[in-house]
């Protein structure tokens, strides 16, 4: 009997290793697809959201339409993630050069009670000028975040409450067409190639 | 008398050099690189990076750390899952075998630090302390950087 759950037990962990480096093989080894068709972003022309960038001016997708865009999801409370993206993104702007000034750059809140268009602009405002932040009604960021097909979900900790989103940096083309995304957890060297290349201009090589 | 003169004058030009990392007496705990991100006001939380180096014989666990700058110190972890969705948890206690190094870093770890009690003002420092189990203690000065710093250097 013993002998046979300690069988058992290696059977148990034989299997919880091949379903381990089953989901390895689809999500970072060789098998991995990249995203499929239904975790695509539409493109921004199909999109339908409107909000208010930081300077109080009516944005929507169409906004975005007539230059590339890097757009990205968070919220001011954010105590590490968004700073370090943003600070990420503020970087990738200072290398991109003269070319930044082509591209969009949006950050939209998942947290509109607690970012106002005030909070947005004190925020955006200790990051590179480049950087629009928008926000808007609940109902209009669910449908923004629904288009870029991102998720965001609140979470209710001892005293207050935090946001669980999407980290991923999204790129598209001047016709708004979805390029790729700039994960997390990407190194971060990988980002400012992809941005030149959703903005149609040569990659240069890495030195 | 003029040797034990000479030493004690290169053991006070040696002091400065050795409080640059925090020592933990006999924890033999070197804390380096920690820097913070300047706050908006005290309403958001902070957050702190620092490298946690073991340089002793023996593995040491950090259970927690404290400051007076925030009513609640907490390390957190970020994980992000398949879908880029990224979410932070509590670490719990962080074992850190002879010879190793934790980085608490941006992607991974960081300082979380909740109810701030005044605003992080980039050019200041505050004191952090982190608490093993073996009850020692490690003092850690963290410097306040910009808030759009990416790390130590700025």
């Amino acid at each position: 009997m013993r002998r046979r759950s300690v069988l058992g037990l290696g059977g148990g962990i034989a299997a919880l290793g091949l379903t381990l480096l089953a989901g390895w093989w689809q999500v970072d080894g060789p098998g991995a697809s990249g995203r499929t068709d239904e975790a695509r972003p539409l493109p921004l022309t199909e999109m339908d959201f409107a909000l208010i960038d930081h300077e109080g001016q009516p944005v929507g997708p169409e906004t975005l339409v007539g230059r590339a865009s890097l757009v990205f999801f968070g919220f001011t409370f954010c105590p590490a993630v968004c700073p370090t993206t943003l600070a990420d993104v503020s970087g990738w702007l200072a290398d991109l050069g003269e070319d930044a000034a082509r591209l969009n750059v949006v950050f939209v809140t998942v947290d509109p009670a607690r970012d106002d268009v005030k909070a947005m602009a004190e925020y955006v405002g200790y990051f590179d000028p480049a950087i629009r932040g928008w926000t808007g009604p609940e109902e209009q960021i669910a449908r923004a975040v629904e288009g870029f097909r991102a998720t965001y979900e609140r979470v209710t900790t001892d005293d207050s409450y935090t946001m669980n989103h999407t980290s991923s940096v999204f790129l598209f083309d001047a016709e708004g067409r979805f390029v790729s995304t700039v994960d997390y957890h990407e190194p971060r060297e990988f980002a400012v190639p992809k941005i030149r290349r959703a903005m149609g201009l040569e990659t240069k090589r890495a030195t | 008398m003029r040797h034990a003169a000479r030493s004690m004058l290169a053991a006070l030009l040696l002091a400065p050099a050795l409080a640059t990392g925090a020592w933990a007496g006999s924890d033999d705990v070197v804390v380096e690189n920690a820097w913070s991100r300047a706050s908006i006001g005290t309403s958001r939380p902070g957050a702190a990076y620092m490298e946690v180096r073991n340089a002793g014989e023996e593995a040491v666990t950090l259970t927690g750390l404290q400051s007076d700058l925030a009513m609640v110190s907490e390390i957190h972890r970020v994980t992000t899952d398949d879908r880029g969705v990224s979410s932070m948890a509590p670490a719990g206690a962080i074992v850190i075998a002879p010879g190793e190094t934790v980085a608490i870093a941006p992607g991974v770890m960081h300082v979380m630090l909740m109810q701030l009690q005044r605003p992080m003002r980039e050019g200041e420092s505050f004191p952090l302390t982190l608490n093993f189990s073996d009850g020692g203690e490690v003092p850690v000065p963290v410097p306040v950087l910009g808030i759009a710093a990416r790390g130590p250097e700025g």
